[in-house]
């Protein structure tokens, strides 16, 4: 018998374990237990492994070697600080989101004594400092710098990311500070331009050195091999390598991954993004090509009531009402026709007005030369793969309909969605998995992922 | 005081006439300035936060499609209220529509807040000169 590799996403919800056969490139099991992270994580990760032992025989030396990612314990929650906020504030927001966090808190130019309160009543894990352009703004970023050195101690973690002739100024306001202040490069070096990767790479780091230990999860590393990234990090990762693949083996080409839970809606674009149009006029902060957004309003548990607002709007079926109520308080459905109707109404939309607030859009503004288009944001109407995760998308009775809220309408020509892309399933939720191999083993993980897609 | 001043440039408005501001950036990044290059249909308060950010010395804006007075009414306040009262403002370009008199575009945009207002065919090197000179009273350079 090959070696067994077990992969664990620890949810808020739900702890998910998939155990592989990497030699033979084969899925063994993948079972889901109730979450236990509040209380002690390693009770639901026992309960896990119980469950997984059900399916197939593991030894000590299997779950030993097993890695993790987690998005338990409120995720990584991150507050940024930046001076404009279409600019610095904005292009902070980007590359914390691309490293995976949730972004709990956003501030912009000179904080105030009361912001400063609302950021430590918020006990963020990390505060992202950005502000100026390298060479531009100053003043700014270290007066903010000397705020936060003030504060007490539910700021401990700040990552400076601005203007870099601030930072002789900036590391010695922190001198002898107790917090842990990492520097890194600026997120706007100048007008227009974004450099988000060092910046995703210290907040990674900073998760797995400090954050895991602070949040309980470090008691799971005694148990397993690891706890490596934050969970929307891997599926990030997943959605890189089957977009790009690897030297040997090519990808997918430019995609978008929806992944439908019980509190957020999360997108993520592998694509550049330039416009599909001649004449077309690009504004604003040119966006990364590897894009996460988060849609913290549209769950199908903790926060139903909004997509329940948002489906007044479209014909519902009968007792709809009821049938939320229920979904709200059960979870799991019963499969009769008006529930698994209700459910695929509500997952569409999550995924349709998710889709729709990540993509950019354009827009006609009257010239004396005639109508010009403006585009803001990506252009994803080119977008080959749209691949739908999570588990209301990937064990849903009609994963097709629910995808199909990705696409681009006739109707709203402005809204820059994909047009004729392949709709992909990630049959059996598996995309973290996929995320967490493809640092170790980039081909191994991408011919698992592209064999466990099924094509809708 | 600085050594390289930054300076903001653009195409106010809805004007989508990029060669002057391209021209013009080009001979500032010459003449030794640090150039943010904002480009064609640029809206004012762009102007503003860009300048904001790079903790802008200047913002020399371009327009030349005679809409320029609509676009930059107020702007000046803006500045203000912006936290930029001491950056230093030109507008130059096709001022106005039909036949006037420059002299009175001149009048108008100074009024409007505009340190220097330059017509179509200005000297780039005058221009450029008449800025070190401005920045210089500021002790901006």
């Amino acid at each position: 018998m090959s070696r067994i590799n077990i992969f664990i996403d620890f949810g808020s919800t739900y702890t998910k374990m998939a155990a592989f056969d990497l030699d033979n490139e084969e899925l063994l099991a993948r079972i889901q237990v109730p979450s236990t992270v509040d209380v002690d994580i390693t009770a639901g990760l026992e309960d896990a492994f119980t469950e997984l032992s059900k399916e197939i025989k593991i030894g000590a030396e299997d779950r030993r070697r097993a890695i993790a990612c987690s998005s338990a314990a409120g995720g990584l929650r991150v507050v940024c600080v930046g001076l404009v906020k279409e600019y610095t504030t904005e292009a902070g927001r980007l590359a914390a989101l691309g490293a995976g966090a949730k972004i709990v808190g956003e501030f912009s130019y000179d904080l105030s004594a009361g912001e400063l309160d609302e950021i430590e009543e918020m006990d963020p894990d990390i505060v992202l400092l950005t502000g100026g352009t390298d060479g531009g703004n100053k003043k700014v970023i270290v007066r903010n710098a000397s705020l936060l050195a003030r504060a007490g101690e539910n700021i401990r973690n700040i990552i400076v990311a601005g203007n870099k002739s601030a930072y002789d100024d900036i590391h010695a306001i922190f001198g002898d500070s107790k917090k842990n202040v990492i520097f890194t490069k600026n997120v706007m070096p100048e007008i227009g331009t974004l450099n988000v990767g060092p910046t995703n790479c210290v907040i990674r780091e900073l998760f797995i050195n400090r954050i895991t230990e602070a949040k309980g999860i470090t008691k799971a590393k005694k148990i397993i091999g690891d706890v490596i990234m934050p969970t929307p990090s891997a599926v990030l990762e997943a959605a890189k390598l089957l977009a790009e693949g690897t030297t040997k083996c090519p990808g997918l080409g430019e995609l978008l991954v929806v992944d439908v839970g019980g509190a957020t809606t999360d997108v993520y674009s592998v694509a550049m993004g330039f416009s599909s149009k001649k004449a077309v006029h690009i504004v604003g902060l040119p966006e990364p090509y590897i894009k996460r957004t988060v849609e913290g309003d549209l769950g199908l548990y903790h926060n139903l009531v909004n997509l329940q607002e948002l489906a007044q709007a479209e014909s519902v079926p009968e007792h709809f009402e009821e049938i939320v109520e229920d979904l709200r308080r059960n979870r799991e459905i019963m499969y009769d026709d008006t529930r698994v109707e209700v459910h695929l109404l509500l997952s569409r939309l999550a995924v349709d007005t998710a889709v729709t607030r990540h993509v950019g859009r354009i827009e006609m503004i009257v010239t004396p030369g005639g109508d010009m288009p403006v585009q803001r944001g990506k252009d994803l109407t080119a977008v080959k793969n749209v691949i739908g995760s999570g588990g209301a998308i990937s064990f849903s009775p009609q994963p097709k309909d629910v995808l199909e809220g990705a696409l681009f309408r006739d109707t709203e020509q402005h809204i820059l969605k994909p047009i004729a892309p392949q709709l992909v399933l990630d049959e059996r939720n598996i995309l973290f998995s996929v995320g967490l191999l493809a640092g170790t083993d980039s081909v191994k993980a991408l011919s698992i992922g592209r064999k466990y897609l099924r094509y809708l | 005081m600085k050594e390289n001043p930054t300076v903001i440039t653009g195409t106010v408005g809805v004007d989508a006439h990029v060669i002057g501001t391209k021209v013009l950036s080009r001979a500032l990044r010459d003449a030794g300035f640090n150039v943010v290059e904002l480009g064609a249909l640029t809206p004012p308060e762009e102007f503003i936060k860009a300048a904001q950010e790079t903790d802008a010395d200047a913002i020399l804006m371009s327009s030349l499609y005679g809409m320029a007075e609509i676009d930059v009414r107020g702007f000046k306040e803006k500045c203000l209220e912006a936290g930029l009262e001491d950056i230093v403002l030109y507008i130059g370009g096709i001022l106005g529509v039909s036949r006037h008199k420059f002299a009175d575009d001149v009048a108008k945009f100074k009024e409007l807040g505009f340190d220097r207002v330059y017509p179509p065919e200005a000297d780039l090197d005058a221009a450029i000169e008449d800025l070190r000179t401005d920045l210089k009273a500021k002790g901006k350079l």
